[in-house]
């Protein structure tokens, strides 16, 4: 639809004399559903040339594998492409028939899929399915193929390539499945490979070194990529030319630091200003629970400039950072923050001592089990009304930490202590009482409700298990939670799977707080969301914190979320722990090669963003109100927990854990 | 990471498009319909039931069914227990609206009173062993280990034995005289194994959520955490097993008394086994009697069937 007006339309010939590799015009795809047609992809237009990079953003339901998707013909079988035109190599290959598109597929078409657990068969060695690929494209066969697809792993970063092709895929990691997937989707040298979220399911550093080899690799062989990305940091790293869609449509195209630096549309404005990975600051609440980013704290003047650190660490000012404990610890030091530290005078609610979980292992006959060690001889603060996050790749253990502090799991060793009591020997009346003060948040969204539970059942629940209030009360308390969580009191009478994901999730934080506790374990809470809806749920728990004085315990695999949200980080490797100290600390001045690692792994980290300057400006005009907040306001506003007398605010000197 | 952003691009000079504003409006992040009604999952089921025909029909049948078994009389003027020899083997018509028996009786009211006997059986042994499976499956899922690997191993005995010939041996080894309710319980013993296996299936899955873990962190036990959260998201595939299991257990009884093993009440099965020897001249009076059988069992299965669509957590929406 957008055909006239895009500007792009009058240079149409122009760019096929140039000889784009893919030319989409005005693609229409509708889906036939069970409710009507709808409209997944309309009016996109877009180019791919010979050995460019170009990357497709988006939310989920944008249409942006839909749209890739149709290009090799790979639409699920109700979805059809109702108007615009595909052309590949100059050749319409919108309405060709099934055959020659096939002969397209592998061979000119590569395709790398998104989840790598799923898409290699489990039943055949990895090596054959890549004969397979290498003969179904007519590149080679029997003895020639098997040689070949050793050249292809090798090619594609596996070390040991001869005996991996022998091997089953789940003998495989999730990043080595990947490296056989894409050296499959590359096994015919294809001129243009279609990559759907190659790295979503992997851990960061994977991701890093997978999409460092597939650029390499295609840059060599100049084969050029389609990225389909939810990261817009991702897709501004890979990418020469970035498309972003929204609802269906291309909303916004071009170079990538163009976009990235000077976007024009409200929504690529809106995308960027939320996605985690080029955010960079400590959100901050305001009294009316707007958030702001930490940098407005720099403005207000109230601890000094050195806060802005938390900035990116690319313009080095990192030293500064180290300069003093107390200011790197700005946004913990926060004096709204830490409001409810006053009222008791300990500042450490919970403190983990030497926890070590041991799991048995089912060993070679069932009998004999081999103990794992999941969590090992791990300790750390978690102070009063502040964040501290602890953050580790898959399989380091963070979760199981997260259990053993809810008390889900009883540890193998060692100590959970809230407020200096060791939870492992309450019982009855205590133990209820912890559960009231200690509440979890989990991942994903859609197993956290109770389908059969409505919304004011959901929240209600811990009231009525606790015996909490009668009738009128529990539901004037949900009422009051759900407006805490910004929902319409209307959505109590709603069930769980009529809600988004996000919703979902904020549901789950009004339950948590149902029971009004002082720590909130957050695991993985917003990992399963979509970045705009990341970015909400992130500022609602960051102003429920400076609203109620909440700690939180935040689990998570993103650093990039970590640095928005906690004052303290732990970093976990295997079960240890690597690192710990104040988030600025751990971000501008890492100490253990895997934390910079890590760190260097944050997709979109290195890219030079108009965004700080973008936001100082914002914080010019807004510096009174950002000023009030942090200052004597906050005493007012929290009326449930009034600053005592106590002058000496425990947190402003609280450099290190 | 690629620093050099040097494009290795054929791109013509590479133009930055915005879309329009008014072209795609932003929406509030993460809007919600506020205005539908609101919808349970048993509510959505429901509005799914009343609009697939398989259930309609079904449920008509049943009903109907029910009816009969209730009220049979009204439907017949005939005594289905007596036997006039001087209408013998009638054919259809005459008063008789499906003819007569060898021994007189009028076939119609057979059926009809036969109804009873099938129903209440099988009601009953649905009954009781949905009550034994769901006891012992849930059990086992949710306590697991060495409980579990019990009461499976149990499980799998009684699952091994064939539910008629077990039927067989207890009625043999029982004295005559059977009540309806003692067929149902003989059918039941040996009848709940796939209720057990579902049940234990379901809560496994269930019990694994982040829901009942969240449950357990507000303070909830375990047992509280049983009955409110785990049993009633395992239920769904329960009830369409019980459906389809009472139709099995309508063709087991009849299968028993068409073999001489019942308590000597009307049944389509003893009196497809009473038509048998006038098969070649009348095999009317043994079409008849399997007609009824197979409707309703059909129905049941069918009734399964369509519950079975309504509560597939695929079909719903998430």
């Amino acid at each position: 639809m957008s055909a006239t007006t895009a500007p792009r339309t009058g240079d149409q010939p122009a760019s096929a004399e140039a000889g784009a590799l893919l030319e989409i015009r005005d693609l229409d795809i509708t889906f036939s559903t069970g409710s009507g047609p709808v409209h997944a992809v309309r009016g996109a237009n877009l180019e791919v040339y010979p050995g460019e990079t170009v990357a497709i953003v988006g939310e989920s339901g944008s249409g942006k594998s839909t749209t890739a998707m149709s290009i090799a013909r790979l639409l699920p079988s109700n979805g059809k492409v109702t108007g615009g035109s595909i052309r590949f190599d100059g050749k319409d290959i919108t309405s060709v028939p099934l055959g020659q598109i096939r002969a397209l597929r592998g061979s000119e078409i590569g395709l790398v899929p998104q989840d790598p657990m799923s898409n290699l068969n489990p039943l055949w060695k990895v090596g054959s399915q890549i004969d397979e690929a290498l003969a179904a494209n007519g590149v080679a066969k029997g003895a020639a193929a098997t040689k070949r697809t050793v050249e292809l792993l090798e090619e594609a970063g596996l070390p040991d390539a001869e005996r991996r092709a022998g091997q089953y895929p789940h003998e495989f990691s999730g990043g080595m499945r990947q490296r056989a997937l894409i050296a499959m989707g590359l096994a015919a040298r294809p001129r243009l490979l279609i990559a759907d979220e190659p790295t979503s399911a992997l851990d960061v550093t994977v991701q890093q070194q997978i999409l460092d080899h597939l650029d390499t690799l295609t840059a060599e062989l100049g084969v050029a990529v389609l990225l389909i990305t939810h990261d817009l940091g991702l897709a501004a790293e890979r990418a020469q030319h970035l498309v972003v869609m929204y609802k269906g449509q291309i909303v916004e195209s071009g170079p990538a630091l163009q976009i990235l630096q000077d976007p024009q549309h409200p929504y690529t404005k809106r995308l960027i200003a939320a996605a985690p990975s080029l955010a960079s600051r400590r959100l901050v609440s305001t009294k009316n629970g707007e958030a702001q980013d930490a940098t407005e704290q720099a403005a207000s003047g109230a601890t000094g400039g050195s806060v802005a650190v938390s900035g990116r660490a690319t313009d080095g000012d990192a030293p500064a950072g180290g300069a003093g404990p107390a200011s790197g610890a700005g946004p913990a030091g926060d004096a709204g923050r830490g409001a409810d530290a006053q009222r008791t005078r300990e500042d450490t609610v919970i403190s983990v001592q030497n926890l070590t979980k041991v799991f048995p292992l089912r060993g070679k006959v069932p009998w004999r089990t081999t103990p794992f060690t999941a969590v090992d001889d791990v300790s750390f603060d978690l102070r009063r009304g502040t964040t501290t996050a602890i953050v580790g790749e898959s399989g380091s253990g963070k979760s199981t930490v997260a259990q053993m502090v809810l008390r889900l799991l009883e540890p193998t060793s060692g100590r959970v202590l809230f407020e200096g009591q060791d939870i492992a020997g309450m019982k009855g009346k205590e133990m209820m009482a912890l559960r009231r003060r200690v509440q979890p948040i989990f991942q994903n969204p859609y197993g956290t409700l109770d389908p059969m539970y409505s919304i004011f059942r959901t929240i209600e629940e811990p009231l009525r298990l606790h015996g909490i209030g009668d009738a009128s009360s529990r539901e004037a308390k949900v009422r009051d939670l759900l407006d805490k969580v910004a929902l319409p009191a209307s959505m109590m009478r709603r069930y769980p799977n009529e809600l988004s994901g996000g919703q979902r999730q904020r549901i789950a934080i009004a339950r948590a707080l149902a029971l009004d506790p002082e720590v909130v374990v957050c695991d993985e809470a917003v990992s399963a969301l979509d970045v705009l809806v990341q970015d909400q749920v992130l500022h609602l728990l960051n102003d429920l914190q400076s609203e109620l004085g909440l700690s939180y315990l935040f689990i998570t695999h993103d650093l990039a979320v970590v640095r928005q949200i906690a004052d303290h980080t732990v970093v976990m490797e295997k079960g240890r722990v690597v690192e710990h100290g104040s988030t600025d600390e751990v971000f501008h001045d890492p100490q253990q090669e895997y934390t910079k690692r890590l760190l260097a792994a944050i997709p979109g980290g290195s890219i030079p963003l108009a965004g700080a300057e973008t936001i100082e400006v914002d914080v010019d005009t807004d510096v009174p109100e950002a000023d009030g907040a942090r200052g004597d306001d906050r005493e007012g506003t929290d009326g449930h927990h009034p600053l005592g007398g106590d002058p000496e605010d425990p947190f402003s000197g609280a450099g290190h854990v | 990471m690629r620093s050099d952003h040097s494009p290795r691009t054929l791109r013509p000079a590479d133009e930055h498009f915005v879309a329009p504003l008014d072209e795609t409006p932003l929406r509030e992040v993460d809007a919600v319909d506020t205005t539908a009604a609101p919808r349970s999952m048993w509510g959505e089921a429901a509005h799914n039931l009343i609009r697939n025909p398989v259930f309609v029909v079904s449920a008509l049948l049943i009903l109907l069914l029910l009816f009969i078994a209730a009220f049979p009389g009204l439907f017949t003027d005939f005594d289905p227990t007596k036997g006039d020899l001087g209408v013998s083997n009638q054919k259809p018509g005459d008063g008789h609206l499906l003819g007569t028996t060898v021994q007189g009786y009028d076939v119609w009211a057979r059926i009809l009173y036969g109804t009873r006997t099938s129903l209440s059986v099988g009601f009953f042994a649905m009954v009781i062993s949905t009550v034994i499976g769901v006891v012992i499956g849930a059990f086992a899922g949710y306590v697991g280990g060495w409980i579990d690997e019990v009461l499976s191993r149990v499980t799998e005995i009684f699952f091994a034995l064939p539910l008629v010939l077990g039927a067989i041996v207890a009625f043999t080894a029982l004295s005559s005289g059977v009540s309806t309710f003692t067929i149902a319980l003989i059918l039941a013993v040996f009848g709940w194994t796939n209720i057990a296996r579902i049940t234990r299936g379901a809560v496994l899955s269930v019990k694994s959520q982040d829901f009942v873990t969240a449950s357990t962190a507000l303070g909830a036990g375990k047992l509280t955490n049983l009955a409110k959260h785990v049993l009633p998201n395992a239920i769904a595939p329960v009830i369409v097993t019980a459906t389809v299991n009472l139709g099995v257990f309508i063709v087991a009884q009849a299968t028993l008394s068409y073999l001489g093993l019942g308590n000597g009440s009307i049944s389509w099965g003893s009196d497809i086994s009473d038509a048998q020897p006038a098969l070649r001249n009348n095999p009317m009076m043994l079409f008849y009697p399997s007609v009824a059988l197979a409707i309703c069992v059909l129905s049941f299965i069918m009734l399964g069937d369509a519950v079975r669509d309504a509560l597939d957590p695929k079909a719903r929406k998430r």
